[in-house]
C-alpha cells in the first residue's frame, strides 16, 4: 500500500519526502483545491520544483483540484489543470465532472484519481466515473464501514484509496452544505469548511466560546480544550439537552485495521492535513511508514506500537481517535 | 411557472403518507416526486403502493417521478434504486452517481437531484449529454450563478427546478444522528425518526434556532422562502418551483402560491410556515440569511 501525505507548503512538503511518503498531495493557491486557506498551498510556477523534488525521493505528485469549478468561472479550473498538466505531476484529484471531463480529453495520459468530495459510495457510481472519464483510482469517503470498503474493492471497478488518519468528515464528503449555510463558505463553493475569516475565539466569563459568523457553536470551560469550530464538533441543544450533536472532536486513526485494508488489496492509504505544520506531517509521516512497513513484513502478526499510537494519539482533534465509519457501530 | 412538489423528506406512517397524497390528488401541483430519498431502512409504503400513488396522481393530470435514495452504500440500497431506475413507466430523479450510471446504460431521460453537485455550465451541458433533462440545482447556488449558466449553456432541452421552499436538506452522513440523539446506533434505530414528522430541532446553545435533524440528513432550521424571487427565476430560466413537503399546511401553501402565480403576484405564505425563512444563498450569501422581501 502507498502512502499518500498531504503539503501545504514546502517545508511539508520536504517533511513528508523526508518521511518517506510514496505520494504527496497537494493544492494550488486558490479556490480550485478544498483546503483554500491563507498562507497555504503552492503557487503554479513552484509546480516544477515541487515535481524536481519529489522525484529526487522516488515518490509522486498529485495535485488535488477537487472542488467544483463556479459558473462562469472555468478559465479559473481549466488552468489549473493545464498548470498540473504541463509541470508533468503523476495524477490530479478530482470530483467536478466538468474538471475530470476536460482532463481526461486534453490530458488522456495524465492519470486521474477521483477525489472524495465526488462522494462515490458504491461501484456503480465508481462505474460512471471510470467510463466516463477512465479514473485510475478513487479515494474513498469516510462514511463506509469496512464491510463495505471489502464489498467495494470485491467489484475492483477502480483501486481504491482510502483514509487512514487525519481530521474526521462525518458527512459524506461533498455532501455537505454546513459551513456555507452558517457563514457562505463551504468545502464546495469555496474549498474551505468553517474557513478562519469566519471564526471568532471569544473569552466570556462563563468560558470560551467559538462562533462561526457569529453563530455560536460551542462553549469551553476554563479546564477544557477548545477545538475548531467545525460545525460538525459543535455543542447544540437538542431537547433540552446540550451535548455533541453530530460528532466528539475527535481524529481517525486506522492503525488497528491496516492488515485487513492490505488484504482487500487497497491500493493507497492518504494522510488528511494539508493545514498542519511540517513538524505534525513529519511526525505523522514516520509513524505511518513504520505502520505499513511492519505490515508488509508480517502482516499476520501487526499490532500498532505503542508508540506509534501515542505518537498519533497527540497529534489528534482532542486527543482523541476513533475508527469512525470504518466500525459498523459508529452509524 | 410550474410547480412541484419534492420527495417527502420525513419517516411518516403509511396513514400519514397516503392521506397525505390523498390531499396532494386535490392539489394544484404540476409534478409530483414520490420515494424514499433519504434512509434505505424506511420502509413505510411499498413499492407497489409508491406506484399506485403514482398511478393515482397521474390520473390526477399530475406528471409523475420517482426519486433515488441520496446516499448509496450497500448492495440492498443498489438494488432499490436499480427497480426505480428500470421501473418502465415514470421519470426518475437521480440523487447519486449510481442512478445517473444504470439511467445513462438504460438510455432513459433523467432529473438531475440537487446532491449531484452541479456547479457550472461544463457540469450540466455534460449530464445533458448522458440524458439529463432537468435538473434541481444545488442549495448553495445563487439567483445570478443559476442565470449565468442557464445563458451560458442555452436552455434548449433543459428545464431547470428551484428548490424553492422548504426545510433545506443541507449534509448527509452513514451516521443517524436521530437515533444518536436518543442512545441508538442506526442499526438499532427503532425508527425514532418517525416521531418527528418535521425533524428535530437543533438550537445553539444560546437559543438560537439553528438545523434539523432528520436521521441521516441535516436540514436547515429556517425555511427557505425563494417565492419573492420568482419572477427572477423565471427571467433567468426557471420554469418550475419545488415546495418540499412538510407535515403541515403543504396542499394549502400550493393553493397560495399557484393563485398568487396565476394572477402575477408574490404569493405571502409566512402565516402558512409558521418558522423563522432565509433566502441568504440566492443573493450569495450565508444560507442561513434572511434579507427583506424585494420590492414588488
Amino acid at each position: 500500500m502507498d502512502l499518500v501525505a498531504p503539503a501545504g507548503s514546502p517545508g511539508s512538503l520536504k517533511a513528508a519526502l523526508e518521511a518517506g511518503a510514496d505520494a504527496v498531495y497537494l493544492g494550488l493557491r486558490d479556490a480550485t483545491n478544498a483546503r483554500n486557506f491563507p498562507g497555504l498551498n503552492f503557487a503554479p510556477a513552484q509546480l516544477h520544483e515541487v515535481v524536481e523534488t519529489a522525484k529526487r525521493f522516488q515518490a509522486q505528485i498529485y495535485v488535488a483540484i477537487n472542488t467544483y469549478a463556479r459558473a462562469g468561472k472555468w478559465a479559473d479550473w481549466k488552468a489549473a489543470v493545464d498548470q498540473a498538466a504541463e509541470a508533468n505531476v503523476s495524477a490530479l484529484i478530482a470530483a467536478d465532472l466538468a474538471v475530470l471531463g476536460y482532463a481526461s480529453r486534453t490530458y488522456p495520459d495524465l492519470r486521474l484519481h477521483l477525489s472524495v468530495q465526488a462522494s462515490a459510495t458504491n461501484w456503480r457510481a465508481l462505474r460512471l466515473y471510470r467510463d466516463l472519464f477512465n479514473i485510475r483510482r478513487a479515494v474513498l469517503p469516510r462514511v463506509l464501514s469496512l464491510t463495505q470498503i471489502a464489498r467495494l474493492a470485491e467489484h475492483d471497478v477502480v483501486p481504491l484509496e482510502v483514509f487512514g488518519f487525519g481530521s474526521l468528515c462525518i458527512m459524506a464528503e461533498g455532501r455537505c452544505l454546513l459551513s456555507s449555510y452558517a457563514c457562505g463558505h463551504s468545502p464546495n463553493n469555496y474549498g474551505a469548511c468553517s474557513p478562519a475569516e469566519s471564526v471568532a475565539w471569544i473569552p466570556t466569563p462563563g468560558g470560551l466560546e467559538t462562533r462561526v459568523a457569529g453563530i455560536l457553536i460551542d462553549r469551553f470551560a476554563p479546564e477544557e480544550a477548545a477545538g475548531y469550530p467545525t460545525i460538525c464538533k459543535g455543542r447544540f441543544r437538542v431537547e433540552n439537552r446540550i451535548r455533541h450533536v453530530f460528532e466528539e472532536p475527535t481524529s481517525l486513526n486506522t492503525l488497528d485495521i491496516l492488515p485487513k485494508l492490505a488484504a482487500l488489496g487497497i491500493e493507497a492509504i492518504k494522510l488528511e492535513g494539508r493545514q498542519r505544520s511540517p513538524a505534525y506531517i513529519a511526525q505523522v509521516v514516520r509513524t505511518w511508514r513504520a505502520a505499513l512497513d511492519a505490515c508488509q513484513r508480517d502482516p499476520v502478526h501487526f499490532v500498532p506500537e505503542s508508540a506509534w499510537v501515542q505518537a498519533l494519539g497527540k497529534l489528534s482533534e482532542g486527543q482523541q481517535t476513533t475508527l469512525g465509519a470504518y466500525a459498523r457501530v459508529w452509524r | 411557472m410550474r410547480l412541484a412538489l419534492g420527495p417527502v423528506g420525513y419517516h411518516w406512517n403509511n396513514d400519514q403518507l397516503l392521506a397525505f397524497y390523498n390531499d396532494i390528488a386535490e392539489a394544484p401541483v404540476d409534478i409530483v416526486y414520490l420515494g424514499e430519498t433519504v434512509c434505505s431502512k424506511r420502509r413505510s409504503l411499498g413499492w407497489m403502493q409508491w406506484l399506485e400513488i403514482g398511478r393515482m396522481l397521474k390520473d390526477r393530470g399530475k406528471e409523475i417521478v420517482l426519486s433515488t435514495l441520496t446516499v448509496v452504500e450497500a448492495e440492498s440500497e443498489l438494488s432499490q434504486i436499480e427497480r426505480v431506475c428500470s421501473n418502465g413507466e415514470f421519470l426518475v430523479e437521480a440523487n447519486d452517481a449510481a442512478a445517473v450510471h444504470m439511467l445513462m446504460e438504460n438510455g432513459l431521460p433523467f432529473v438531475a437531484g440537487a446532491s449531484l453537485n452541479v456547479y457550472n455550465e461544463r457540469t450540466l451541458a455534460q449530464l445533458r449529454d448522458l440524458g439529463l433533462f432537468r435538473w434541481i440545482p444545488p442549495l448553495e447556488i445563487s439567483g445570478a450563478a443559476l442565470a449565468t449558466m442557464i445563458r451560458m449553456l442555452g436552455s434548449d432541452h433543459l428545464e431547470t427546478e428551484l428548490f424553492t421552499l422548504g426545510r433545506m436538506p443541507l449534509a448527509y452522513s452513514a451516521r443517524c444522528f436521530t437515533a444518536r440523539a436518543h442512545g441508538y446506533t442506526r442499526d438499532h434505530c427503532h425508527f425514532i425518526c418517525g416521531r418527528y414528522p418535521s425533524g428535530m430541532a437543533v438550537e445553539t446553545q444560546e437559543g438560537q434556532p439553528f438545523l434539523t435533524l432528520n436521521g441521516l440528513q441535516t436540514q436547515s432550521a429556517r425555511i427557505v422562502n425563494l417565492l419573492p424571487y420568482w419572477r427572477e427565476a423565471a427571467h433567468a430560466g426557471v420554469g418550475i418551483l419545488r415546495i418540499s413537503p412538510d407535515a403541515s399546511n403543504t396542499p394549502a401553501l400550493l393553493h397560495r402560491a399557484r393563485v398568487a402565480l396565476d394572477r402575477g403576484n408574490i404569493p405571502e405564505v409566512a402565516d402558512l410556515i409558521g418558522a423563522p425563512e432565509c433566502d441568504g444563498y440566492w443573493l450569495e450569501q450565508a444560507g442561513i440569511i434572511t434579507s427583506s422581501a424585494p420590492c414588488v
